[in-house]
């Protein structure tokens, strides 16, 4: 099904052709091998999720993918082109953003800093006018600050626009770090647990913002979540990993049908 | 007004003045410890350095000549040439430039997410090893700076000596006997000089893109690689700011008492103005500096003068060596994070 242009899912949405192509990737630390011979795909404008017990190996492909580890083996295909091995900061400048397990935000810094950040991969006037301030320098502040406020806007953060992000209650730092991500329009955006450790209110909230997301800006988003129900919720196309390894890939429907994800996620089932 | 309370204020000003002279080392350390957590112990050598680089660089002399001559028997002093101070400045800040690149590409980059007790242990090293490659490279000998800069209306060098007009101007404060206050012009200039620099570092720490991206950096690195900063480029970018912070500052001690390898030991009078303005606070350095320039002095006149001595029957000398450190011990104490240093807070 890779091959083809487009793919229809399960509710009927038309998702577009693979963005992202992971093709037999190995990643070892020393002796453990974290991810062992895994190829998926992602495509433009799906919401992917990558799932698994913990030490399945999901965390190690987020950051496969955005260049903190580099796989000893496969390739890596974005946009129709073979990624050599690069940065993270390169990849960062390629359009691919992420948040984190842990949140890692700017704790110094007030929200609108944080997510102002997230512009950086866009700016483009050097040192030199920055500090003159005009010129190219304001109309470039002027143009990302514009991106900036509708980003806190959608979010919702408004009220807390001015606040260092270090004395926010946990549920907002992770939106405020969402924000960062959208804020640099992203081609593909990988999301690390958004939801772990939230109660069920913000869960929901979260999971609207991803499928607004999705759906106003047409974002691409790779995954990675632990709540089931939220997961078969909002995902077009489930990976399963598990100790290293790609047990299912599918529909979240084909997936939780399959025998070895429910031996291995779910617990053998009993019925 | 009392002669001895005249004093008392002309101590003070120019406690305040040299306060200043400290913060301008001071200021070097919070930008590197602000944009990487790392407390550079080589500031002071590095303003050493820079100021070494300056002479040699005016006066035209041979790098190296004594281990050259040494080697080969040669006998190499002088290219022969005196630079204007202006061109001269900025060759030095060209090799301060190279200088942060040349730690960030031999030393920092192989100690990237290293605790930050590796990358002080680093800055140790790399002090020694500075003042030793400066002594190699330009000698030993105690040099006299010369900043005469006839484009900027100085033709004399910067200003030295007491201000007469300051002087004219505060005698009447007192009887006949008080010929007003003693304030060194190069203080004044320190002074100026420091305002400048605090408030051009504060404007571009704040409202430009590279000025954020140092603050992330310091904050996060994981982070920050993700939002598509480069991490090297940032250091080398805080190492050279840091590094013409320490040719600033070695150049105003320079013309005050010299260019000579003692000024590495500023490093330690800057320490306490670093525990008193908080490690990560441009204005905490400028404000800790004037407070330990100004309480010294201060605390020297009262404990060392006969009214002090008639009431307390002893007086105390020399308490300039170790009232900064104890002054620094006690906020230790009572407020760890400095005056104006974020204050840490752990989320358990």
């Amino acid at each position: 099904m890779s091959d083809a242009e487009t793919y229809v899912t399960a509710d009927g949405r038309t998702i577009g052709p693979p963005i992202m192509e992971m093709r037999d990737i190995t990643l070892k630390f020393g002796g453990v091998t974290a991810i062992s011979n895994i190829s998926f795909d992602i495509r433009e404008g799906e919401i992917r999720a990558i799932i698994g017990p913990n030490g399945a190996g999901k965390s190690s492909m987020l950051n496969v993918i955005n260049g903190f580890y580099h796989p000893q083996e496969g390739e890596i295909w974005f946009r129709g082109k073979k990624r050599k091995p690069m940065k993270p900061y390169q990849i960062a400048q390629q359009g691919i953003a992420r948040t984190f397990q842990n949140i890692a935000l700017f704790k110094g810094m007030s929200t609108l800093d944080n997510i102002m950040t997230g512009r950086f991969t866009h700016m483009k006037t050097n040192i030199f006018w920055q500090a003159l301030w005009k010129g190219p320098a304001e109309r470039e502040e002027v143009e990302n600050r514009e991106i900036v406020e509708k980003v806190i806007d959608f979010l919702e953060i408004q009220a807390i626009r001015k606040t260092p992000v270090g004395a926010l209650p946990y549920g907002l730092q992770k939106r405020v770090e969402l924000g960062r991500a959208l804020a640099a329009q992203p081609k593909l955006l990988l999301l690390d647990e958004p939801m772990a450790g939230m109660n069920v209110e913000e869960k929901e909230d979260m999971s609207r913002f991803i499928l607004d997301v999705n759906d106003e800006f047409g974002t691409t988003i790779a995954l990675i979540e632990h709540d089931m129900g939220v997961v078969m919720d909002i995902s077009d196309r489930v990976v399963v990993l598990d100790y290293g390894k790609k047990i299912g890939d599918g529909t979240p429907d084909e997936v939780i049908n399959n025998q070895d994800v429910i031996d291995a996620y779910l617990g053998v089932s009993h019925d | 007004m009392p002669l001895q309370l005249l004093y008392g204020i002309e101590a003070a000003i120019n406690g305040l003045m040299t306060g200043v002279m400290y913060s301008l080392v001071a200021l070097g350390f919070v930008l590197i410890f602000k944009a990487s957590g790392v407390f550079n112990y080589a500031q002071g050598v590095m303003a050493l350095f820079a100021a070494l680089t300056l002479v040699g660089l005016q006066n035209g002399q041979v790098p190296f000549a004594h281990l050259i001559n040494t080697v080969f028997g040669t006998h190499l002093d002088r290219f022969g040439w005196h630079l204007p101070a202006l061109l001269a400045i900025l060759l030095a800040i060209g090799v301060m430039i190279l200088f942060a690149i040349l730690v960030e590409r031999y030393l920092l980059k192989y100690l990237v997410g290293q605790d930050p007790i590796i990358l002080f242990m680093a800055t140790i090293g790399l002090a020694y090893f500075m003042e030793g490659f400066g002594d190699l490279m330009w000698g030993s000998d105690i040099k006299v700076i010369d900043m005469s800069m006839p484009l900027l209306g100085l033709p004399d060098g910067l200003p030295q000596g007491g201000s007469l007009w300051i002087e004219e101007h505060t005698q009447f404060l007192g009887d006949e006997r008080f010929y007003g206050f003693f304030i060194d012009k190069l203080d004044i200039v320190g002074a100026g000089i420091a305002a400048i620099l605090v408030i051009s570092l504060m404007v571009f720490s704040r409202y430009t893109k590279t000025g954020t991206a140092l603050r992330a950096v310091a904050d996060d690195n994981q982070a920050a690689l993700s939002v598509g900063i480069s991490l090297r480029t940032i250091w080398v970018i805080v190492w050279a700011i840091a590094g013409f912070v320490a040719l600033v500052a070695g150049v105003m001690w320079g013309a005050k008492s010299g260019v000579q390898f003692s000024l590495s030991l500023i490093t330690l009078k800057a320490l306490p103005v670093l525990m008193l303005g908080g490690f990560t606070s441009i204005p905490g350095a400028i404000i800790g500096g004037m407070i330990i320039g100004m309480g010294e002095k201060v605390f020297e006149f009262i404990v060392s003068s006969s009214w002090f001595g008639d009431a307390m029957g002893f007086t105390l000398n020399a308490t300039e060596n170790w009232f900064a450190y104890v002054l620094a011990l006690l906020f230790l104490v009572f407020r760890p994070q400095g005056l104006f240093g974020e204050k840490i807070i752990e989320r358990v």
